[in-house]
């Protein structure tokens, strides 16, 4: 499958097998959100898109493949990550047409 | 609440399924995609430059206050040998005050370095798909009947509408970090100018003016001991001779 690392940190293709562990620290990211955590956030995003550098394959910078899954930026607050998270996301706008 | 990675793409791809929905022709759409993404491209530029200016900023005062920790370092040892402890301390107040604020100016400095890294990045990023999008339109256009391209249009535009999200937010963080730093150093340099802190390299500080008198004031003194040896020594001469 493929992921994203949000940030500017481009897509990699990583084993299903990897999958069990991406989400044993994705939960854990979770409850730490979700207690206001927010180093431990940062430690469990970074430990996320750390695995996902080290066993996965990046893809070319010219591949426009979707991602099947997405890791946040641990550089944004817990105000943040909660808002990236919501049904209007942190997603900013496109320009203006 | 569901996992974060997976949220995390259910979001983006909310947000940028409106950009399918915006025309009824498949190669409209893609057009339209196209267009935003140039528009993505350019506003990606302009934040890049806009880090550079607000760095060049920040650079200039640290340098201000590198100059001023030299001349306080200078000004305090010129007090201490006029034997005016009061006065060297007063420098070495204001030289730690300035080590200080130059510390938290090399750590906004480096702040707004990595900014810059991550746009540079992310501008490389969207180019390179921008170009192979545009190819691949181009190669949808003519090769595929309208219910075939609706798939290929959709997938095309969902791998790039990803990148544009992670773009728009790169130029939104860097344009956050750059307001709230400009805003700063235009504090300092209001508070500069209106006196509440003092220019540490202004050319008249109060230490300034005392030092030069006691410079003027050693240097009368050892003129007149010149002098004095002068006309010590002269009228030597003349009983000797």
């Amino acid at each position: 499958m493929i992921v994203r690392l949000m940030g500017g940190g481009g897509q990699f293709r990583v084993d299903d097998g990897l999958m069990p562990q991406l989400n044993e620290l994705d939960e854990a990211a979770v409850a730490a959100a979700e207690r206001g955590d927010e180093a431990e956030l940062d430690a469990k995003l970074d430990e996320m898109a750390e695995l996902v550098r080290s066993q996965g394959e990046e893809l070319p910078e010219d591949d426009i493949s979707s991602s099947d899954v997405v890791i946040p930026p641990s550089d944004l607050t817990l105000e943040e990550t909660r808002r990236f998270l919501t049904d209007d996301g942190f997603v900013p706008d496109l320009p203006a047409s | 609440m569901a996992g974060l990675m997976s949220r995390a793409a259910t979001v983006i791809k909310a947000k940028f399924s409106k950009l399918l929905d915006r025309a009824e022709d498949p190669g409209e759409t893609l057009d339209y995609s196209y267009e935003r993404q140039l528009q993505l491209l350019q506003n990606v530029k302009r934040g890049v430059a806009d880090v550079v200016t607000a760095k060049k900023r920040l650079q200039l005062q640290a340098d201000k206050l590198e100059q001023s920790l030299v001349k306080l370092d200078t000004q305090a040892r010129q007090a201490l040998a006029a034997g005016r402890e009061d006065l060297a301390r007063a420098a070495l107040e204001k030289k730690s005050a300035a080590q200080a604020q130059l510390q938290d100016l090399d750590q906004q400095l480096q702040a707004l370095e990595q900014q810059q890294q991550k746009l540079v990045a992310s501008e490389r990023q969207l180019s390179a798909k921008v170009e192979a999008f545009r190819t691949q339109k181009e190669t949808i256009k003519a090769q595929y009947s309208a219910a075939e391209a609706q798939v290929r249009i959709g997938e095309a535009a969902t791998g790039i509408g990803e990148q544009m999200a992670d773009t728009g937010l790169a130029i939104q963080r860097a344009k956050d970090k750059t307001e709230a730093m400009t805003a700063r150093a235009g504090a300092i340099d209001e508070l500069v100018e209106s006196g509440a802190l003092e220019d540490f390299t202004s050319d008249q500080t109060q230490l300034d003016r005392e030092l030069a008198q006691i410079a003027s004031q050693s240097q009368v003194d050892s003129e007149l001991e010149k002098m004095k040896a002068e006309l010590g020594s002269g009228q030597k001469k003349e009983l000797e001779s």
